[in-house]
């Protein structure tokens, strides 16, 4: 049976996803997407320009198999966000939405208060909703319950390059969690992303380690190859490793003598 | 409430300028090997000390902007809006004692210079004015930032000092930020250089930043004129300035620009002057202290400096620019604030740009209205 991943009403072969800043070029942007084999990329809704004759990112990103997830990059609340899914919807034609609630400029951590408000009213409105959180389980199973298609927590800061720092958290997210679990921010190499998949997340979300790589079309393929291997390693079920060795001189062999 | 002054008042400009110099060479690398760089790394790195670390300054400085901002140069322009001023500021073109050609734009002018800039392809417009509360008030400003709103996702304003309350109103207008320069942070230089005029209260001008963090503007520009004084002391005031900024109003983003004084005539001629081996220097202390500011580069600097700045950590740049008001459309006879020393038009800077292989962004905010 195909390994599928399903997020609402969609289904998609890649587990990897990809962010479309930071590239020195449209044209690159758009061989890298090729390259990686990906099939969802999230477009920041500030940088989209319908009107403009001399930067409009969409005409790269108009393959028709490639599902559109517009985020809320910029927003500092809710409403704000709320406002900014419904301009996207209009605009794109798409009822997905990637909701990130940074107030922080800095360190674009993500305000849990004002996203879980964001979440429940999108939800009600009829987005598809995949919201950018910390690695909090508790956090993660309340925006499961006002419904949410997906959880995105991060792996650490936003293009930071830092890897899996929430480790000991994605294992419980992704343990207790009844949507689909994408490690957003922070993934840095392919072996961070084949790290994520090993514990069993759903899929990756990747922009800066292949935006921002001296040949990022060839870092794309690496990022695909990666998170298939990942994704294969914890379907066929890891062996286990063991804080010591074997023991050779057995503890319990008086229990034949019993 | 505390503000800025609290700090700054306790700060001793010739002990800092004094530490700044005593920087070895030890300070420097120990500042460069730092993970997360303090104030006293930052004063290592802007020192003459670390005059022969500047490359490997450089090469640090490229890879924090392009990880943070990507391989990406926004453009801004500026619109003059008025060259009327009440200041004396013995610097600016402007200057009320300068017999030049003085004018405000109409309403209907200002509506036309939006949209030759938006016709040019810029999403953002940067409103400049001198300050007049005859010739453009409060008022002329909030009905400006309207106009601008209609063509411009994010509109940003450099005009003099406003309160609070203001700073609240244009923010809800949709205002997006504020470039607002100290000039010098030297207070006893800072009276010699606005003599007699609004502009002369220091700590006013100081607590800016203060007042537009209550307001939760988006963005501020912070920024000194190097040609004043000690531009090694001033970057140091200014870093914990930012510094302190950035705790306290921690939702809004900052942004640094160095304008180096550039003789106007032959009314003014600068009293510090800097190489661009220092204006380097200067750019990469900041990047390596700082990897979220954003860094800006007016039209004052040359086409070759500009195209080199962007691999330093400069992030945003001026394009096209006419420093005078109604420059796009109506006017070529009235004068500048400054000579523009790129004179190159937005298209030719855009390719130069994508040529250096970095994309340009012109649209980065979202066009809500009243927000």
């Amino acid at each position: 049976m195909e390994d599928k991943l399903v997020i609402a009403d969609k289904s998609f072969s890649s587990r990897l996803f990809l962010g479309t800043g930071k590239f020195s070029s449209g044209e690159l942007m758009e061989r890298a997407i090729l390259a990686s084999g990906c099939e969802m990329v999230t477009v920041a809704l500030k940088r989209i320009d319908m009107r403009g004759q001399n930067d409009n990112i969409m005409q790269y990103l108009n393959n028709k198999s490639l599902q559109i997830l517009p985020n809320t990059s910029g927003v500092r609340t809710a409403k704000e966000a709320i406002l900014v899914a419904q301009m996207a919807r209009e605009a794109l034609q798409t009822n997905w939405i990637k909701l990130e609630i940074h107030p922080d400029p800095k360190y674009l951590m993500p305000d849990h208060i004002e996203t879980l408000k964001a979440a429940e009213e999108l939800v009600k409105l009829g987005f598809v909703v995949l919201p950018y959180v910390h690695a909090d389980p508790v956090f993660c199973k309340q925006l499961e319950d006002v419904g949410v298609a997906a959880v995105m927590p991060l792996g650490s800061f936003i293009g930071s390059n830092r890897g899996l720092k929430t480790e000991d958290f994605i294992k419980v997210i992704i343990e207790q969690s009844n949507v689909p679990v994408i490690v957003d921010a922070g993934i840095g190499t392919p072996s961070h992303a084949a790290a994520a998949m090993e514990l069993g997340a759903d899929a990756v979300l990747i922009n800066t380690a292949i935006a921002v790589a001296t040949d990022p079309v060839s870092m794309a393929e690496s990022f695909k190859l990666s998170v298939i291997a990942g994704r294969k390693a914890y379907k066929a079920g890891m062996s286990y490793s063991l804080e010591h060795s074997m023991a050779t001189s057995p503890l319990t062999p008086f229990i034949n003598d019993l | 409430m505390k503000t800025f002054s609290f700090i700054y008042d306790k700060l001793n400009w010739e002990e800092i300028k004094e530490k700044i110099y005593k920087k070895t060479d030890a300070d420097v690398k120990r500042a460069l090997a730092s993970y997360n760089r303090n104030i006293d790394d930052f004063m290592a790195l802007i020192s003459p000390a670390a005059e022969q670390h500047i490359e490997y300054m450089t090469q640090i400085s490229n890879k924090l902007t392009q990880q943070r901002f990507g391989k990406i140069i926004q453009l801004y322009i500026p619109l003059y809006l008025s060259n009327y001023c009440v200041n004396s500021c013995v610097y600016c073109g402007f200057n009320r004692n300068n017999n030049i050609k003085r004018i405000s734009l109409t309403y209907d002018e200002i509506e036309q210079e939006c949209k030759v800039i938006k016709e040019q392809g810029f999403d953002n417009v940067l409103l400049v004015s001198g300050e007049s509360s005859e010739k453009a008030n409060f008022n002329y400003l909030i009905n400006a930032l309207s106009i601008a709103r209609k063509y411009f996702s994010a509109v940003l304003m450099e005009v003099q000092p406003l309160n609070t309350n203001q700073y609240l109103q244009l923010v809800k207008e949709g205002l997006y930020g504020v470039y607002i320069y100290q000039e010098t942070y030297n207070k006893e230089k800072y009276k010699i250089y606005h003599q007699d005029c609004l502009k002369a209260d220091f700590y006013y001008r100081l607590e800016t930043p203060d007042r537009l963090g209550e307001a939760t503007i988006n963005k501020i520009g912070l920024g000194f004129l190097i040609g004043l004084d000690d531009w090694r002391t001033e970057s140091v005031f200014m870093a914990i300035h930012i510094k302190y900024l950035e705790k306290k109003y921690w939702k809004t983003r900052y942004s640094v620009s160095f304008p180096r004084l550039r003789p106007y005539g032959n009314r003014f001629i600068p009293k510090v002057n800097i190489t661009e081996k220092e204006l380097i220097q200067l750019i990469t202390a900041f990047r390596l202290f700082n990897t979220e500011l954003e860094i800006a580069l007016s039209t004052r600097e040359s086409p070759k400096f500009r195209d080199n700045a962007i691999k330093i950590g400069v992030t945003n740049l001026s394009a096209g620019s006419k420093t005078n008001p109604g420059g796009y459309t109506i006017s070529c006879d009235t004068d500048n604030q400054f000579d523009v020393h790129d004179n190159r038009s937005q298209k030719e800077i855009a390719e130069r740009i994508k040529s250096l292989g970095y994309e340009v962004v012109w649209k980065d905010w979202f066009m809500l209205q009243n927000n």
